[in-house]
Order: C-alpha cells, then sequence, then structure tokens
C-alpha cells in the first residue's frame, strides 16, 4: 500500500533522512521509533506531502505522490502539534475540514467520545493543550480513511483520554487499517505496535517484529532495547 | 479553490483590522468630499493617499496574514488540497477583502455625494481601479517575501523595505540619474523608468486621467502623449496586470516546494 523508495533529505548540511527504503502492506500498527532529531516527523511529512524530498519517491496503492494531492483522502493525519487558527470555534473548524475535505465524516461520536460537547462553541485560542489534542484526534478520526498516521498522539492527553485513543487505534487496526504513530512513551509502543521501524541516523537502524528487536538486542523490553541501541 | 478563498475572507473579515481600514476609507472620503465640496480636488487628494497607502497596507497585510495563518497553511496541507490551490486561495483572500475595503469605504461617499451625477465617474473608477491593482500587486510581492524567509523579523523587514524602495526611493534615484543625465534626451527614459514601477504607473495614470498634466511639463507632454491615447491606457493596464501575475507565478512555484 505504501512503498518509500531510497527517499533523502536533508536541511542545510544536516542529512536527515539518508536513502531510506521501505514497504507497508498488510493493516496494522507500526511505530516509527527513533532519538529526538532522527527524522521521524520529517518522513511522515513527506508521506503526506507536506515536506518535498530531496530525492527518491513514495508510492501510495503504486502511484508517485509528487505532484498528486487525491491520495491525501486516503489519509488521516494527527500533526505532532495541535495548532489551529485561533479565532475559530471547535464546531467551526470540525465543519470547516469536513467541508473542504468533501467526504462523509462522523464527529459526534468522537465528540461525546471525549467529552468535548461543552467546548464546541469556545475559540480554539482558548483551549488547553490538551483538549486541542483532543480536537486534533476527532479531526483524524472522523473520516473512514484506510491510513492514519499519528505523530506523537499522546502530547497533553489525560490517562483516560489516552485509554480511549487507545481503544481508538485498536479499533482501527482490527477493521484492517493501516496506523502509522511516532511516540517517546514505549509502553505505549510495546502494548499498541505490530511492526517497529526505528530509524537512527538517517538510516533504518532496524525493522521487524518487536519480538524480534529484543532478540537482537537482548533486553527483555522495549525501553532497554532502545537504550541499548543508542549507547551500547 | 472557492472554498480555500472562502475561509480565508471571512477569517479577515472577522479580524477587527478589515473593518479600521474600511472605516478609515469612509471618514477619510466623507470628510474630503463634504469639507472640501469639490470632486476633482476630492479624487486628487484621494489619489496621493491611495498611491502611497495602499501598498502599504498591502505590505503589511500580505506578510502578518501569512506568517499569522501558518497554522491554518499547515492544516490545510494535510488535507487532499492542491499546493496552488492553498496558496492562490489565501493571496485572493487577502486581497480581495482590502480591495473590498478599499471600494466600499470610497465608494459610500461618493455616491452618497452623487458621483454618478457628475463627470467624475471616469477619474474615480479610474482610482478605484489602480487602488486594487496596487493591493494586488503588494500583497504577491510581500507573501513571496514571506514564503522565502521563514525569519518574521526579517520578513516583515524585507516586506517594508521594498514597500519604501516603490514608494519613495525608487522616485529618488531616478530623480538622482536625471539630475546626473541632464545633458541627454531623457523623455523616453523618465517614461520606461515610470513603467517599471507600479506606483508610479498608477500615479501618472491618474493624473492624466485628470488632465492635469500640464504640471509635468515638457515630459508631461510625452506623457500625455503615450498615456493619453486609448493605446497608452490600454499598455499600462496591461504592465500593471504583468506586475499582479509575475509574482503569483513566481509564489505559485516557490510554494510547490516549500517544506512545511
Amino acid at each position: 500500500m505504501i512503498a518509500v523508495k531510497n527517499i533523502r533529505k536533508s536541511y542545510g548540511r544536516l542529512t536527515v533522512l539518508n536513502d531510506i527504503s521501505f514497504d507497508v502492506s498488510g493493516g496494522g500498527i507500526y511505530a516509527v521509533l527513533g532519538p529526538n532529531g532522527s527524522g521521524k516527523t520529517t518522513f511522515l511529512k513527506i508521506l503526506l506531502g507536506m515536506v518535498i524530498p530531496d530525492g527518491g519517491k513514495v508510492l501510495f496503492q503504486g502511484q508517485d505522490i509528487s505532484r498528486s494531492h487525491g491520495y491525501r483522502t486516503q489519509i488521516g493525519y494527527l500533526p505532532q502539534i495541535a495548532r489551529f487558527p485561533d479565532n475559530l470555534s471547535v464546531s467551526e473548524i470540525i465543519h470547516m475540514i469536513a467541508d473542504i475535505r468533501n467526504q462523509p465524516s462522523k464527529p459526534e461520536p468522537l465528540i461525546a467520545l471525549f467529552g468535548l460537547d461543552k467546548f464546541m462553541d469556545k475559540k480554539l485560542g482558548n483551549l488547553s493543550g490538551g483538549t486541542r489534542q483532543k480536537v486534533n484526534i476527532v479531526l483524524t478520526f472522523m473520516f473512514d480513511t484506510p491510513v492514519i498516521v499519528l505523530d506523537e498522539p499522546t502530547a497533553g492527553l489525560d490517562p483516560v483520554s489516552l485509554i480511549k485513543l487507545k481503544e481508538l487505534i485498536n479499533t482501527a487496526k482490527s477493521s484492517g487499517k493501516i496506523v502509522l504513530i511516532t511516540s517517546h512513551i514505549m509502553s505505549l509502543v510495546e502494548e499498541l505496535s505490530d511492526e517497529i521501524i526505528f530509524l537512527l541516523e538517517g538510516d533504518i537502524y532496524f525493522k521487524g517484529a518487536l519480538s524480534e528487536l529484543k532478540i537482537k538486542t537482548g533486553s527483555n523490553d522495549l525501553e532497554h532495547s532502545i537504550a541499548a541501541i543508542l549507547e551500547p | 479553490m472557492i472554498k480555500i478563498l472562502k475561509y480565508s475572507f471571512s477569517d479577515l473579515m472577522r479580524s477587527r483590522w478589515s473593518f479600521i481600514y474600511l472605516g478609515f476609507y469612509l471618514i477619510l472620503g466623507f470628510v474630503l468630499l463634504f469639507l472640501n465640496n469639490d470632486l476633482s480636488k476630492g479624487i486628487i487628494t484621494l489619489m496621493n493617499v491611495i498611491v502611497v497607502l495602499t501598498p502599504m497596507i498591502g505590505t503589511i497585510f500580505g506578510v502578518m496574514y501569512f506568517y499569522n495563518s501558518r497554522e491554518f497553511t499547515e492544516l490545510l496541507l494535510a488535507q487532499p488540497v492542491k499546493r496552488s490551490v492553498i496558496f492562490l486561495g489565501q493571496y485572493l483572500g487577502i486581497s480581495l477583502s482590502l480591495s473590498l475595503s478599499l471600494i466600499i469605504g470610497l465608494g459610500l461617499p461618493f455616491l452618497a455625494y452623487g458621483i454618478f451625477r457628475s463627470g467624475e465617474i471616469a477619474n474615480f473608477i479610474m482610482l478605484l481601479i489602480s487602488g486594487t491593482c496596487l493591493t494586488f500587486i503588494f500583497v504577491a510581492l510581500s507573501i513571496n517575501i514571506a514564503l522565502f524567509n521563514s525569519n518574521k523579523i526579517k520578513g516583515f523587514g524585507y516586506a517594508i523595505l521594498m514597500w519604501l524602495f516603490f514608494a519613495v526611493i525608487y522616485d529618488a534615484l531616478i530623480l538622482l540619474s536625471m539630475i546626473v543625465f541632464e545633458d541627454y534626451p531623457l523623455d523616453n527614459y523618465a517614461l520606461v523608468a515610470s513603467f517599471l514601477n507600479p506606483i508610479d504607473l498608477s500615479r501618472i495614470l491618474i493624473l492624466l486621467k485628470l488632465d492635469i498634466s500640464a504640471l509635468l511639463g515638457y515630459t508631461g507632454a510625452l506623457f500625455q502623449r503615450f498615456f493619453g491615447t486609448s493605446s497608452g491606457l490600454l499598455y499600462s493596464l496591461l504592465m500593471l496586470t504583468c506586475w499582479v501575475a509575475i509574482p503569483v507565478m513566481l509564489l505559485l512555484n516557490r510554494s510547490r516546494s516549500k517544506d512545511f
């Protein structure tokens, strides 16, 4: 479904991604991991066409995504930092995105799930970081997209909402969707992910199941495996 | 694109600044007309205000809106919308809302004064056309500056410098060069030089339309010969259109390769 071929990207002299290639085909939860500044967000943004790679290409359902935009109807994206136009209200932004995407959307169950009803008329600029993140989640999950890209979805969420988010992700997985997720919360990754793509210094250091990574590093949990890779 | 345009436009209409800008023109229009009681004098005064003010407001609004709506732009970029549509929609949103403030703000006082019953209607329309063109030109130029500079302070600085260059420095340089080369025939040079600056071009267009080119002396006669004819007018409007089209193309081109 998603094929990444020889992607390169540098910002000035800093090479962020250096010849990255991999395939994601079946449904499941794929965790993109790596230390800070390893190019996780850059990679996800390349997939969405927000960052233009210096070389290589991304194929989405066999189609090159450069110069194309229609494929984004198939992707739900949750950006790392929930930033919205400050002077819009919650209900306005939900309507606006549904209107711009021109796709059927079901925001109501999600609004109820995260208890956003009482915030619907509030301006986005006046919301707390966690509430804004909930709006962010509603905007991502309200469309029925086969691919969901989550960049640090847990930022600012309280434990109750975190559990609800996990349920959402698991429901998406069981309906055969591809979920790409980045997170620094290792317990979350361990709990959810089927496959791990570990980026290190611009390369894919490891790609495979969680159990393989543990065997490779000889540790018994993910946190220590990662630490073993970063500080051998 | 209509959707992006609609949302940018309604976003700007919510902000107080559009109304302050509108209010300014309303007050200016009413005060000028009802204190002056002379339509053509009113138009000349307005011209002097418009050729300097619309580029300035266009420049400031252009950079300000672009930097402030970065979140909105990023949100849109992740949606299934073409990049060129996003940027063109936002550009038209700003330019149209500023132009509307100008047209409504000056239109109402002149309507109230009875512009349709006078012979000045053509001049007044010319004034509005050049004001609108200048708005579209300088919004496009300033968005370009913002696209090329991710640092807000730098972008703002360059934008103001750009306005200052076209509004003041350019004329000073032309004047200086004319003094230096005063022994040579400079009529065609002056004509071409004023053609290359949209502010000068608009000013001369209106001056000639008002038939006060005698103030410009011998060069004025030359200008009159060129701009006074319908082909001169056509060329000038064509030049103003180029001044809109080239920055817009540059903007779309730059937006295609920019990372967000």
